[in-house]
């Protein structure tokens, strides 16, 4: 190995350090079968102290904004394995350390070790595997390198999730994921392998150096996009996520949706960066896939009651807003518009970041709540916020985080995203203002939408009487957990109240994507006033408290009387009286009923003395159980006679194997 | 400096009287005297003094509620010029701020509101937060024909440019963007057809059941809170409907103090002459306001 700088302590070697120590984190624990808790808190200790090594590294690479390379020499005939770090993958290993670390706190109060010793080893050995993984996969910079990464993510994030595979609902979501994300890689195969036959090597090509009107270009986007945006969630390809994180244990879940779909986010940034000039169509392609996403996304949201169900569908709806901004970055690279491309990259890239702190924080809070419980369904919960009241204020935080509400982080990537829509609106030619407008409108719809959807959560949950024996039950989560949720939520709050700095974090990633920028010398900070953001986060605060103040003077000069919620007149109400989660989205299920195909088993009532009826309404997977089901039902009709080829035999197998080789050989000469 | 005086001086002490020329309008047209012009000041006072109760089921979200809506009502406040003066606190892309800023304002009312338990108060937030979905598209595309008219990014400039000469220019545009603001302005301030806010039955209402439970001080700040809200979107609108500008500082002070009055009996006749609309056919009014506020971005198109 050849190192660049000869430094004491490299911002590489600190990656690469914290890389090691998180991936072998679980190993120990795979040893002391006897003393499982030791083994976790082991695991604890390796996995923190990877991830402060892997996040210094990381900002110090932002902060000095340089690539350093690294060749590997191996003996595999795919060429040198090259690991390159530069600010965009140190942006993305950021969210990749901080998750794991906080999840591996997180994991000792919510799947402890004494009780469930022999899962506890197993989720540790692979949730260090996938954090690993996932990072290598970042610095990779030779095609089979990054494949081989890819792989032993997508299957440690398999097998940390279906970690209780007694179960069967988990199995089935397992076997989905494994289906979807090979196919996923199989398109990544033929790109990568495009890709050799443009550049002549596995190496990656350095930025903006291949030509998008080369033939083959355009395959190689499609399949990128097919292939990435598979594990990203992109929404017709959506079809594995609901189902494998809500099944998965809680903090398996938020390293899933907040770092490894943004795996996908990644490969597609970085296969688009290698061409330059992108067509325009590239772009319009990826926003309109983005606002697909968003807007369905949030809207299948609304309709679910299952608390991790909901938040799977609302990482795809995020997933479409980072994507709307890669779209119009792109649209704006290939008409000229500085502004949106600087804005759009750098919201994409910031609400990558924040969207793996807030929706970990929310999956954390969501098992707090399972964990308290005992069940995913909203409609059986209610009432938490009393009976846990470390978990209320920070799931609270993430839910308004998440609504794009000021001022929390989810605010400043939304801002950086409408500013960059707005400035093409505003002088842009008319295609472009039609499809930045259309992104305005829809990023303004999912913000509403968003927050009906988490008023739903959060009230529904927290909020009210409790709707069952469970909730009524309910308690407080251990320490670890709630520990894990603040730095979460605290890393929440310092982003919005100093955007600037989080610009900092962002922009030297924005340059490594389109280095022409640099050259143009403008700032995220010069075009949008984050600064002003932050002031009057901070003055809303301020004129809260004043208030707060105020009224509190009032409540102790007459302190207030206390009594049962006012009925409207009428004297036995009960808790069952509540809203719930289903007649809480009823009217916007009901608006977007073409969508959603919500399905509704109405009781039918006869006579004047009808025996008791029930009632029932779900909300099928459209694109799943209309779509794809029923398609690959008609191919497996259609291919059974294929079947008889598999009938068993080892010996029939090696002759195969035989044909398929002389074939090949015939084939070669 | 005198102008951002005479600004925070009529936000703070000016949106009351907006309901009290509502609630006089609507009496005139019913024939009685009504209450005096004052009134709502009136009973702010008086619920200041008085004693809250508070439900066994809240939290301190139920009283945080009140608190964080009109703090952020009181922020939005500060970034929107009032007449032909520039607002306070003005920057590029304030006014996804100033729109953010109400969504801030409709969690934490919609949040409060569940925190009781109540079914009605639930019913209220779910219409509250569903008819809002609708409003705010209609929102952005005001704002994004109103920068693009401007060529500004900021509310300041992108509402005082606006004059009469522009009326002559792009009529037809502006036209359509005041019909669509003035639904989504009497959608978000629940003033009839959408909502009734003298309503008696708790069934029918949206904004009010909401808050049915909040008493005392809580309760004034929701009360102070709406005029307030009432008062900002309503300095929005009469940018688009009535850009006047005399040239003169105190002159033009005048004429939004006048031209908001008038604003208020226009409500007030809007509420005299016309019923609450059926639930069912709010959606579809809304969604024909966001269409207007979209033909108008089509037809400023160049």
């Amino acid at each position: 190995m050849t190192t660049t700088a000869g430094k004491l302590v490299d911002p590489a070697f600190l990656i690469i350090a914290g890389l090691i120590l998180t991936g072998f984190s679980g190993v120990p624990g795979l040893f002391l079968k006897n003393a499982a808790a030791f083994g976790q808190k082991l695991a604890t200790a390796f996995a923190c102290v990877g991830a402060l090594c892997g996040l210094a590294g990381a900002f110090s690479t932002i902060a000095s904004g340089e690539t350093e390379i690294f060749v590997v020499n191996w003996s595999l005939p795919f060429g040198p394995c090259e690991i390159g770090i530069d600010p965009l993958a140190a942006l993305f290993l950021l969210s990749v350390f901080l998750i794991s670390g906080c999840s591996a706190v997180y994991a000792n109060g919510y799947w402890p070790a004494a009780k469930l010793p022999a899962t506890s080893r197993a989720l540790c050995f692979f949730i260090g595997i996938l954090s690993a993984s996932m990072a290598l996969l970042i610095i990779a910079r030779n095609s089979v390198f990054f494949l081989m990464a890819w792989e032993v993510m997508a299957l440690s994030a398999y097998f940390a999730f279906t970690v209780e595979s007694g179960n069967a609902e988990v199995r089935k979501a397992g076997m989905l994921y494994l289906v979807c994300t090979h196919a996923g890689t199989m398109a990544l195969f033929v790109m990568f392998i495009l890709l050799r036959t443009m550049t002549g090597s596995f190496q990656f090509a350095s930025t903006a150096s291949l030509n998008p009107l080369a033939p083959g270009a355009a395959v190689i986007f499609f399949a990128a996009l097919f292939g990435f945006g598979m594990k990203a969630g992109i929404m017709p390809l959506h079809i594995w996520l609901p189902a494998a994180h809500a099944n998965g244990p809680s903090h398996v879940s938020a390293m899933m949706s907040g770092v490894m779909l943004k795996m996908g986010i990644y490969g597609i940034i970085r296969i688009i960066s290698l061409f330059y000039p992108v067509p325009t169509w590239w772009g319009a392609v990826i926003l309109g896939l983005g606002i697909i996403s968003g807007v369905t996304g949030i809207i299948s949201a609304i309709g679910q009651n299952d608390i991790k169900r909901i938040l799977a569908y609302s990482s795809i709806e995020n997933i479409g807003i980072i994507t709307m901004g890669i779209g119009a970055a792109l649209i704006g690279q290939s008409i000229g518009n500085q502004t949106l491309v600087l804005l759009g990259m750098g919201g994409a890239l910031l609400h990558v970041l924040n969207h793996s702190l807030f929706k970990s924080l929310l999956f954390l809070g969501s098992g707090a709540l399972i964990h308290s419980v005992g069940t995913r369904e909203l409609n059986r919960m209610g009432g938490l916020a009393r009976r846990m009241p470390r978990t209320a204020p920070l799931f609270l935080i993430g839910a308004m985080a998440i609504c794009g509400l000021p001022p929390l982080n989810g605010f400043i990537s939304e801002y950086l995203l409408y500013f960059g829509f707005f400035s093409g609106v505003k002088d842009g030619a008319a295609p472009i203002l039609l499809g930045m407008g259309l992104a305005v409108t829809a990023l303004a719809l999912i913000g509403a939408l968003a927050l009906a959807c988490f008023v739903k959560v959060y009230g529904v949950a927290f909020l009210g009487a409790p709707r069952s024996a469970e909730a009524e039950q309910g308690h407080d989560a251990p320490w670890q957990m709630p520990a894990a949720m603040g730095l979460l939520a605290l890393c929440c709050l310092a982003i919005g109240l100093l955007p600037q700095y989080a610009a900092h974090l962002v922009q030297p990633a924005v340059y490594a994507v389109f280095p022409s920028l640099v050259a143009a010398g403008s700032g995220i900070t010069t075009q949008a006033p984050l600064g002003w953001i932050g002031f009057i986060g901070t003055a809303l605060i301020i004129v809260a408290a004043l208030l707060a103040a105020g009224y509190y003077r009032r409540l102790k000069s007459i302190p207030p009387a206390s009594a049962t919620t006012w009925g409207c007149g009428y004297l036995q109400p009960t808790v069952r009286m509540q809203y719930t989660s289903t007649s809480f989205a009823e009217m916007l299920v009901r608006l977007f009923r073409g969508t959603l195909q919500p399905r509704y088993a109405l009781p039918k009532i006869t006579g004047f003395l009808p025996a008791s009826a029930g009632f029932s309404s779900r909300i099928p997977e459209t694109v799943l159980d209309v779509v794809i089901l029923p398609f690959l039902r008609v191919t497996g009709i259609v291919f059974s006679f294929f079947r008889r080829l598999q009938n068993g035999e080892q010996s029939l197998y090696v002759l195969y194997i035989f044909i398929t080789l002389v074939l090949l050989m015939v084939w070669a000469h | 400096m005198t102008d951002i005086l005479i600004h925070m001086l009529l936000t703070i002490f000016m949106p009351p009287l907006l309901l009290g020329v509502i609630g006089k309008t609507k009496a005139a047209f019913a024939g009685r005297v009504g209450a005096p012009f004052l009134q709502p000041y009136y009973d702010l006072a008086k619920l200041i003094r008085k004693g809250s109760v508070f439900s066994d089921t809240t939290t301190w979200i139920f009283r945080a509620g009140p608190i964080i809506t009109l703090a952020a009502t009181l922020v939005a406040a500060l970034l929107i010029p009032l007449g032909n003066h520039l607002s306070p606190i003005s920057f590029a892309g304030d006014m996804i701020l100033f729109a953010y800023l109400f969504a801030l304002g409709r969690f934490f009312t919609t949040t409060a509101a569940l925190d009781t338990g109540s079914s009605f108060e639930g019913m209220g937030a779910a219409r509250e937060v569903t008819f809002a979905c609708l409003a705010e598209p209609t929102l952005f595309f005001a704002l994004m024909t109103l920068s693009r008219l401007s060529g500004s990014l900021s509310l300041s400039p992108m509402l005082t440019t606006l004059s009469l000469s522009l009326w002559f220019s792009a009529g037809a545009a502006l036209l359509l963007l005041v019909g669509g603001m003035f639904i989504v302005l009497l959608a978000e301030n629940c003033r009839i057809p959408f909502d009734d806010p003298t309503t008696h039955l708790e069934l029918t209402m949206i904004h009010e059941v909401m808050v049915l439970d909040h008493s005392g001080p809580a309760f004034a700040y929701i009360l102070y809170g709406a005029a307030l809200k009432l008062f900002v979107l309503g300095a929005f609108f009469i940018h688009i409907a009535l850009p006047l500008k005399t040239g003169n500082a105190i002159l033009d002070w005048g004429v939004f103090i006048l031209s908001m009055l008038g604003l208020a009996v226009t409500i007030g006749v809007v509420e005299s002459i016309m019923a609450r609309l059926r639930l069912l056919r709010i959606p579809q009014l809304l969604v024909a306001a966001c269409i207007l506020s979209a033909f108008s971005m089509l037809l400023i198109l160049r």
